[in-house]
């Protein structure tokens, strides 16, 4: 029986450092080993001792592609922990925060990130020697996006606005007025952008996901919801350690999340979009019908369009959000006066897919424990799934298409390998 | 009359969260341009092309933090001609150095369920401490316009335009309320080196130190002032511990406050 390694020492064109190592024995994919190499940072060990207030800037530097994501699951944990809620205008405005975070990351990774792929391209500036108005387009829509978290977080990454309770100032109404013209044009894009990747070629393949993602009974989740499963599971978000595990592979050192006494799950844009289609805005429907794209969408590959489809949904929330604004009367809602001691959780979308935090608080307010569970560590052993079967199905190729293929089934899931390095398991071994 | 040669610049990723090289594609307008003006030759967030050095630039994000990175960026250095360090991490450790003033072993247990296999240092240290850099760039995250100002500075011979004055400085001059003064609130402008534009004050916040020390920077007077407004030692301790942490005159001030803990 011949034996064959296919080893991509380096994906490209995702956030952070990974490699992947497959293992054909004859026509057996022996094993598939998603290694994370980029060095481990300790959040979860240095936020001990720091004061509850000091999380969402602290979490925000895990990831400099979704800051505001870790800000917003951290927010959320501390205000149950302390025992506030924050709605409202309040509410609104982080939902608003949270689209700019979407919009930018949708259009950098279907544009910069992941078009490449399709059309045939090492990355976006050699694409746009062929296909200048797409690229200039993915970058006007991430502008807007940008722009967005500047206005109302104070830069786009790592915005400083964000607190417990609320936010430090909250924009007036002209601020986000001026935000409308662009927006517009933002809407405009995000379906042009939407039928732009309608016309790519997939491969023609489905997997059998079990979807999860945060529900809402009203809208399209970002910061709040159920956390519900394609089959069937539906728990609220205190329950998440019950329903999954953590377990450690034996062919990797990596700790990878699955469903107890179940397996591989997916988190993400198709996973929110099965779950929640019903909640879409109208724009993002009509264009969805428009482009013929299925109800629940099972082919990786198209995750482009769905991307694509949030955007629209993420620039149409934000216009939504701002023509209902009325300046709150104070900028956040105060924490008590005195911190009990008290644990609080929560998880929120990150354009790549669900994101839990749990803290434990001592008396007073520092962080006794903090536990971080990024999308990317969730989608982990989904993606090895994902390219065991690319390699089942390609086995002619040669090595080097092959490597290509499995590299194009990680780029699917618009892996954030910054995020998901702090808390893995890991062996450095470099080759 | 031949074609100009492009100068060929890399982006090298060490102990990082990615968003000072986001930072490069983050510049919409500019992009198109900047690449029309270099040849990107190495840079794996964006690209599957990777060219072979030497490199006549090369952008270097996050801190050395495992014995493998301390080697590699001394071939880093030994293929670039010149080498900017960009942001926090590169320039000062980053938020990772608070493993500096703790047990590794004990951090690696706490995060890990099989410390054995973690490789890592027992400090996050910045790029200068391996290997001579030509440029610092700071922030966390760097600003984008310093960046097109530093890498069309290199590539056209001259130094670059980047002050250095405190962001007092710059607040003062975007006609801002000084929030210490106005209302009591706690803020590292006095100490801290400009480029953020200032916008900490123009959200009603304290600036939190993103870009790091200024050189001439007086800590010990704005402790005095910050404990007056009735910051205790703890908190005053992890005021100055944080994304530049162990920089010089940051962690002297740390070290001055009473932490409470080692």
């Amino acid at each position: 029986m011949t034996e064959r390694t296919i080893a991509v020492e380096y994906i490209s064109r995702v956030e952070g450092e990974g490699a992947l190592r497959v293992r054909l024995a004859g026509d057996k994919v022996e094993d598939v080993e998603l290694r994370i190499f980029e060095p481990p940072r300790f959040f979860e060990a240095f936020l001990r001792g720091r004061n509850y207030a000091e999380a969402p800037d602290i979490t925000a530097r895990i990831c400099g592609i979704c800051p505001v994501a870790y800000q917003m699951s951290a927010v959320h944990s501390m205000e149950k922990a302390i025992g506030i809620s924050v709605g409202g205008q309040l509410r609104a405005l982080r939902r608003l925060l949270y689209c700019g975070e979407w919009i930018e990351s949708h259009a950098l990774h279907i544009y910069l990130l992941h078009a490449p792929d399709f059309l045939g391209y090492p990355d976006a500036i050699q694409l746009a020697k062929d296909h200048r108005p797409a690229v200039e387009r993915g970058l006007k829509l991430k502008k807007v996006g940008n722009r967005l978290m500047q206005i109302l977080g104070g830069r786009e990454i790592h915005p400083v606005n964000v607190r417990v309770g609320g936010f430090y100032r909250c924009p007036s109404r002209e601020e986000l007025d001026a935000l409308v013209p662009s927006l517009e044009e933002a809407l405009t894009l995000a379906e042009e952008t939407v039928r732009f990747t309608a016309t790519l070629n997939f491969p023609d393949v489905e997997e059998d996901y079990e979807f999860v993602s945060l529900q809402h009974d009203e809208e399209y989740p970002l910061n709040e919801g159920r956390i519900a499963s394609s089959r069937g599971l539906s728990i609220p978000v205190e329950r998440y350690s019950e329903e999954f595990e953590e377990i450690h592979a034996p062919y990797s050192h990596a700790l990878q999340s699955v469903r107890k006494h179940g397996g591989s799950y997916l988190v993400g844009p198709l996973a929110r979009y099965a779950l929640n289609y019903g909640r879409l805005s109208p724009r993002a429907t009509s264009i969805a019908k428009e482009v013929g794209l299925e109800r629940v969408v099972k082919n990786p590959y198209r995750s482009i369009i769905v991307r694509g489809v949030e955007t629209v949904y993420a620039v149409e929330e934000a216009l939504r959000i701002i023509r209902q604004y009325r300046l709150p009367d104070a900028p956040f809602v105060p924490p008590p006066s005195t911190i009990p001691a008290g644990e609080g959780c929560a998880a929120t979308e990150a354009p790549r897919g669900l994101l839990y935090h749990h803290y434990r608080l001592q008396k007073g307010g520092l962080i006794e424990t903090a536990r971080i569970v990024p999308p990317t560590s969730q989608n982990q052993k989904r993606i090895e799934d994902d390219v065991r079967h690319v390699v089942t199905r390609s086995l002619a190729m040669s090595d080097a298409q092959l490597t290509d293929a499995c590299e194009k089934a990680i780029r699917n899931y618009d892996p954030c390998i910054s995020c998901a390095t702090h808390f893995l398991k890991l062996t450095i071994e470099r080759t | 009359m031949p074609r100009k040669v492009r100068p060929r610049v890399a982006v090298w990723k060490f102990a990082s969260c990615d968003g000072c090289q986001l930072s490069v594609l983050d510049c919409e307008d500019e992009l198109l341009a900047i690449a029309d003006a270099i040849e990107i030759a190495n840079f794996p967030e964006a690209s599957s092309t990777l060219v072979a050095g030497p490199y006549d630039l090369s952008l270097v994000e996050g801190s050395i933090t495992t014995p493998h990175d301390a080697e590699k960026i001394r071939e880093v250095r030994a293929q670039s001609r010149v080498l900017i360090t960009i942001g926090a991490c590169a320039t000062a450790g980053g938020i990772q150095a608070l493993r500096n003033f703790a047990h590794v072993e004990e951090f690696t247990r706490a995060v890990y369920a099989r410390p054995e296999y973690i490789s890592t240092l027992a400090t996050s240290t910045a790029i200068r401490d391996h290997v001579p850099v030509d440029f610092e760039l700071r922030g966390c995250p760097i600003s984008k316009e310093q960046l097109v100002e530093v890498i069309s500075a290199y590539l056209g011979g001259r130094a670059p335009n980047v002050p250095t004055e405190s962001v007092c400085i710059e607040c003062k001059r975007r006609g801002q309320v000084c929030v210490v003064v106005a209302h009591g609130t706690p803020c590292l402008g006095p100490v801290t080196q400009t480029g953020c534009g200032a916008i900490c004050p123009s959200f009603h916040r304290g600036c939190y130190g993103c870009f790091g020390p200024q050189d001439t920077t007086n800590t010990e007077s704005l402790s005095n002032r910050l404990r007056m407004l009735g910051m205790d030692g703890p908190t005053l301790h992890r005021f100055y511990r944080t994304f530049n942490a162990a920089a010089p005159a940051f962690k002297a001030a740390s070290d001055a406050a009473d932490g409470g803990h080692a």
